[in-house]
C-alpha cells in the first residue's frame, strides 16, 4: 500500500467531512448575530428566542468543525512532510496568522457568548457573537489564501530548492485567493440560509410557533436567493480567471480535449475507462466561448494541447487530472446552485404572497433542500482540489513528491481508517443533535445549552449522593 | 533581533503556555468521572472549564502553525515523525472536543455517560502523549540526514518518555484538582481537595525522578553543566511549594505555584533542545538547528510584525475572559449551561 495514495484518500476524506461543517458555521453565524443584534436594538422577546434556538443548533455544529479542523492543520505536517518543507516559508505563514487572529478570536468569544448571557450587558453579549462571525470570515480568509497559493503560487522565489515568500502583500492579494473567499462566504450564507429555511418550513408546514418561524422563513428566504445568485456571479468570475491561471483544470472541468475556436460547452459526457478520452457527449456550440469572452468565438486551450506544452516546459510526464472528476463535479454544483435560486425564488414569493394556502403544502418539501447546498459544496471543494492535479503546488510540485518518507502504507491505513470511523459516528451523533433541536422548536429550547431535563437521579456510581 | 531565537522563544511560548491551561482542562477531564457521582455534579465540572477549554486547545494550534510558518522543516520532522502519537492526540482531542458540547444534549444517561468517560479518555490521552512528546524532544530521536525520523512509534514509548507522560499526566490531574477547588463548592470542592492533598507528593516525586532521569537520557549536563540544573530545580520547589500552600488551603498560590512548576518542566524540554530543534540520535550532524530548519529572513520578519501586533492583544482578551468568568460555579442545574 503506497503511504501518499493513502494520505491522498485520508486528506480528502478529512477536508470532505471539515468543510462539511464549515459552511454552516461561516454562513448561520451572521443570522445568529443578527438576530441577537435585532434583539438588543428592538427589545422584542422573539427575537431573544430565536436567537438561542438557532444559537444552539449553530454550537453543536461548531463543535463538529472545531475538531475536524485540528486535524487539518496537523495533517499537512504529519503526511504531506516534502510538501511542508518545500512550501512552509509561504504557505506557513498565512496558516500561522489564522491560527493567532482568527482562532483565538473566535473560541474565546464563543465561550463567552455561551456562558455570558446573564453575566454581560445585552450589546457587549451581542459583540461578542459579532467576534465569532469576525473571526471564522477572517479564518475563512487567510485558508483561502494559502490555498489560493497552491492553485496559483506568487510572490515567492525558488532558493535552495524550496519556495520562500519574496512578496507578502502578493500572497495577499492574490485573485485566486480572493475569489476562493468571496465564492466560499457566499456559500456559507446560502448554507446557513437553507438550513434556516428547511428547519423553518417543517414548523411551518405544521403551524407551529408561527410568528417566529416566518420571521427565520423570510430572513433566510431573502440571504439565499441573494447568496445563491452571488455564489454564482463569483464563481462565474472565478471561472473566467481560472481560464487564464490554470488552463489545464479549466479544460479539464469542461473537459475540452482539443483547443477550439468558437469552443463548444459540454453538458454531459460520458469517458472511458482512463478518464482521458470521450465516448460520448451532448455538445453547444459557441457556448464555452461565450462563457469566457461574452461573445461567441475566442479560443480556449484544450487538454491534449496544453498537456503538450506543460511537457515541453516542465518535462516529460501526465499533466491531466482525471478529468471525470472536475467536470462532473463543476457541473452537479452548477446544477444544484440553479436549483437552490430556484427554490429561494420561490420561498420569496411565498412569502411576498403573504402564505397563500395554497403552496402551503410545499413547505413539507422545505427540510429536503438542506441539503442542497451541502451537496454544492462538496462538489464544488472536490472539484478544485481535482482539477489542481497532479499539481500540490501549481507548476512547482507535484502531489506524488510531496508525502512524508518516514511514513508507511500501514500508519496510514490506521489512521485513514481510524478518522473514518470516529467521523462516521460523529456525523451520526451530529446529524441526530440538530435534528433533535432543530424538530424541539423555540419554546422548548429554553434557557441555556443543555437538555431540558437535568437529572440528579443519574448516579454514575450506584452509590448515591 | 535575532529572529530565529526569537521564534523559538515564541513557539516555547505557546506549548508552555497550552500545557499549562489546558493542563488543567485535561486534569479536570480526568477527574470528571470521579468526582462527579451524580449528574448535576458532573456538570458542573464540565461547567468550570467551558467557557474557557477551545480557547486554551487553540494555544497548542498557535504553536503548530507557528512551527509551520517559522521552522517548516521541523514542523515536517516532528508531525509526520511523530505520526501515530499525533493520530492518537487528535484522536483524544476530538472525542474530548464534542464530549463538553454534546454531553448533556439529551436525557439518557447512558449517553451523558459515555460522554463524560470520552472526556476522561481524551483528557487522559492528551496528557500522557504530550508529556511523552515534549521528553523525546528532549532527549532526542532518531532522525537521518534528510531530517526523517526512522523510529517507531514505540520508539516513543522509552522509559523517559513514559516518565514524561506519567509526570504530565499527574501533574495536570493536580492542577486540575486545584482549579477545582477554586471553581466549585460542596462535595465536589471536598472531593477536590482531597485529590489535591493526596496527589501532590506523587507528582513532587515523579518530577524529580524526571529531573534526575534527564541527566541521564538527555545532553543538559554535557551543554550546561549543572546550571542546566536551575530550571528544572526551580520546577521541583514549585511543586514543593504548592504542597505547603495546599496543606495550609490557599488554593490560588497552590494553583499558581503548580501552574509555574509546570511551565518551568516544560520551558527545560526547550532549554535543552536550543538551539536544536530536532535532536537526532542518529548523528548530531542530522539535529535540526533554529538557522537549518528555518523560513527565510523575509518571513520571519512578515510573521514577527503579526505576532508584535495580535499577541497583546490575545492575551488581552483571555484575560478578560477568565475575569468575567472567575466566580465559582453552583450546583443548581438551572443555571448551569453546559
Amino acid at each position: 500500500m503506497d503511504p501518499v495514495m493513502l494520505s491522498r484518500w485520508q486528506f480528502a476524506i478529512t477536508t470532505v467531512y471539515h468543510f462539511f461543517f464549515v459552511p454552516l458555521t461561516l454562513g448561520l453565524a451572521w443570522f445568529v448575530a443578527i438576530l441577537e443584534t435585532t434583539y438588543v436594538i428592538s427589545g422584542k422577546e422573539i427575537y431573544k428566542k430565536l436567537t438561542k434556538f438557532w444559537g444552539k443548533l449553530f454550537l453543536i455544529n461548531f463543535a463538529m468543525g472545531v475538531v475536524t479542523g485540528i486535524v487539518m492543520e496537523f495533517q499537512f505536517g504529519m503526511n504531506w512532510a516534502d510538501y511542508s518543507r518545500f512550501v512552509g516559508d509561504v504557505f506557513g505563514a498565512p496558516l500561522a496568522i489564522e491560527t493567532l487572529t482568527a482562532f483565538f478570536l473566535e473560541s474565546t468569544f464563543l465561550g463567552i457568548w455561551i456562558f455570558g448571557w446573564d453575566r454581560l450587558p445585552k450589546a457587549l453579549h451581542a459583540g461578542a457573537f459579532w467576534m465569532v462571525v469576525l473571526g471564522s470570515s477572517l479564518s475563512a480568509l487567510w485558508i483561502l489564501l494559502a490555498n489560493g497559493f497552491m492553485q496559483h503560487p506568487v510572490g515567492y522565489e525558488i532558493v535552495g530548492g524550496r519556495a520562500v515568500l519574496a512578496d507578502f502583500g502578493a500572497l495577499m492579494s492574490n485573485p485566486r485567493g480572493w475569489y476562493f473567499f468571496w465564492h466560499t462566504i457566499a456559500a456559507g450564507l446560502a448554507t446557513g440560509a437553507f438550513f434556516m429555511l428547511g428547519i423553518s418550513a417543517y414548523h411551518l408546514f405544521r403551524k407551529r410557533e408561527v410568528e417566529a418561524f416566518r420571521t427565520s422563513f423570510y430572513l433566510a428566504a431573502i440571504v439565499g436567493l441573494i447568496s445563491s445568485v452571488a455564489v454564482g456571479l463569483v464563481g462565474h468570475a472565478q471561472g473566467v480567471y481560472l481560464r487564464e491561471v490554470q488552463p489545464m483544470a479549466a479544460a479539464a472541468s469542461e473537459a475540452l480535449w482539443e483547443t477550439a475556436d468558437p469552443a463548444p460547452f459540454t453538458v454531459v459526457a460520458i469517458f472511458d475507462s482512463t478518464g482521458k478520452k470521450e465516448v460520448w457527449g451532448i455538445h453547444v456550440p459557441y457556448l464555452l466561448s461565450m462563457l469566457y469572452y461574452n461573445v461567441p468565438s475566442g479560443k480556449v486551450d484544450g487538454i491534449n494541447n496544453i498537456q503538450a506544452e506543460y511537457e515541453a516546459l516542465y518535462g516529460p510526464g501526465d499533466y491531466i487530472p482525471v478529468v471525470a472528476l472536475p467536470f462532473w463535479t463543476f457541473r452537479i454544483m452548477v446544477g444544484l446552485g440553479l436549483v437552490m435560486i430556484a427554490v429561494a425564488s420561490f420561498a420569496v414569493y411565498m412569502r411576498y404572497k403573504k402564505w397563500p394556502e395554497k403552496l402551503h403544502r410545499w413547505l413539507k418539501w422545505g427540510p429536503l433542500m438542506i441539503a442542497l447546498p451541502y451537496l454544492a459544496n462538496t462538489a464544488g471543494w472536490i472539484l478544485t482540489e481535482t482539477g489542481r492535479q497532479p499539481w500540490i503546488v501549481h507548476g512547482l510540485l507535484r502531489t506524488e513528491h510531496g508525502g512524508s518518507p518516514s511514513l508507511t502504507g500501514g500508519m496510514v491505513l490506521i489512521s485513514l481508517i481510524g478518522f473514518a470511523l470516529i467521523y462516521a459516528l460523529l456525523m451520526g451523533v451530529d446529524v441526530y443533535l440538530l435534528a433533535k433541536y432543530a424538530r424541539a422548536g423555540i419554546s422548548s429550547g429554553g434557557e441555556g445549552a443543555a437538555s431540558p431535563e437535568p437529572s440528579d437521579e443519574y448516579d454514575f456510581t450506584g452509590a448515591g449522593k | 533581533m535575532n529572529l530565529n531565537i526569537l521564534w523559538f522563544d515564541i513557539i516555547a511560548f505557546f506549548y508552555i503556555g497550552f500545557m499549562v491551561l489546558e493542563g488543567f482542562d485535561f486534569g479536570v477531564g480526568i477527574l470528571l468521572p470521579f468526582l462527579g457521582k451524580n449528574d448535576t455534579q458532573r456538570r458542573v465540572i464540565v461547567n468550570t472549564i467551558g467557557p474557557h477549554w477551545d480557547a486554551n486547545e487553540v494555544w497548542l494550534i498557535v504553536a503548530g502553525g507557528a512551527t509551520f510558518a517559522a521552522f517548516p522543516a521541523w514542523y515536517a520532522s516532528l508531525f509526520s515523525g511523530f505520526y501515530l502519537a499525533l493520530f492518537l492526540l487528535l484522536f483524544a482531542l476530538i472525542m474530548r472536543g464534542v464530549s463538553f458540547e454534546f454531553r448533556s444534549k439529551t436525557p439518557f444517561p447512558a449517553w451523558r455517560n459515555f460522554w463524560d468517560w470520552a472526556a476522561f479518555g481524551g483528557s487522559l490521552a492528551a496528557a500522557l502523549l504530550m508529556g511523552v512528546a515534549f521528553a523525546n524532544l528532549a532527549s532526542g530521536v532518531p532522525v537521518d540526514a534528510a531530517g526523517n525520523y526512522t523510529g517507531t512509534f514505540w520508539t516513543l514509548l522509552n522509559p523517559y518518555g513514559l516518565l514524561g507522560g506519567l509526570t504530565s499526566v499527574a501533574g495536570m490531574t493536580l492542577i486540575g484538582a486545584l482549579f477545582l477547588t477554586l471553581k466549585t463548592s460542596g462535595e465536589v470542592l471536598e472531593r477536590a481537595r482531597s485529590v489535591a492533598r493526596r496527589l501532590w507528593l506523587p507528582v513532587v516525586i515523579l518530577l524529580a525522578a524526571l529531573l534526575v532521569a534527564t541527566f541521564f537520557f538527555t545532553d543538559l549536563l554535557a551543554q550546561k553543566g549543572i546550571a542546566g540544573a536551575i530550571l528544572p530545580l526551580v520546577a521541583l520547589i514549585a511543586l514543593v511549594a504548592a504542597g505547603y500552600f495546599i496543606r495550609k488551603q490557599r488554593t490560588g498560590w497552590a494553583f499558581a505555584c503548580t501552574a509555574a512548576g509546570i511551565a518551568a518542566a516544560v520551558a527545560s524540554c526547550f532549554v535543552i533542545m536550543f538551539p536544536r530543534v530536532m535532536i537526532s540520535t542518529l548523528d548530531p550532524a542530522y539535529s535540526l538547528t533554529i538557522y537549518t530548519a528555518a523560513s527565510a529572513p523575509y518571513t520571519l520578519r512578515v510573521i514577527s510584525i503579526v505576532a508584535a501586533v495580535f499577541i497583546p492583544f490575545v492575551l488581552a482578551y483571555q484575560a478578560w475572559a477568565y475575569w468575567t468568568f472567575r466566580q465559582r460555579i453552583k450546583a443548581e442545574p438551572e443555571q448551569l449551561t453546559y
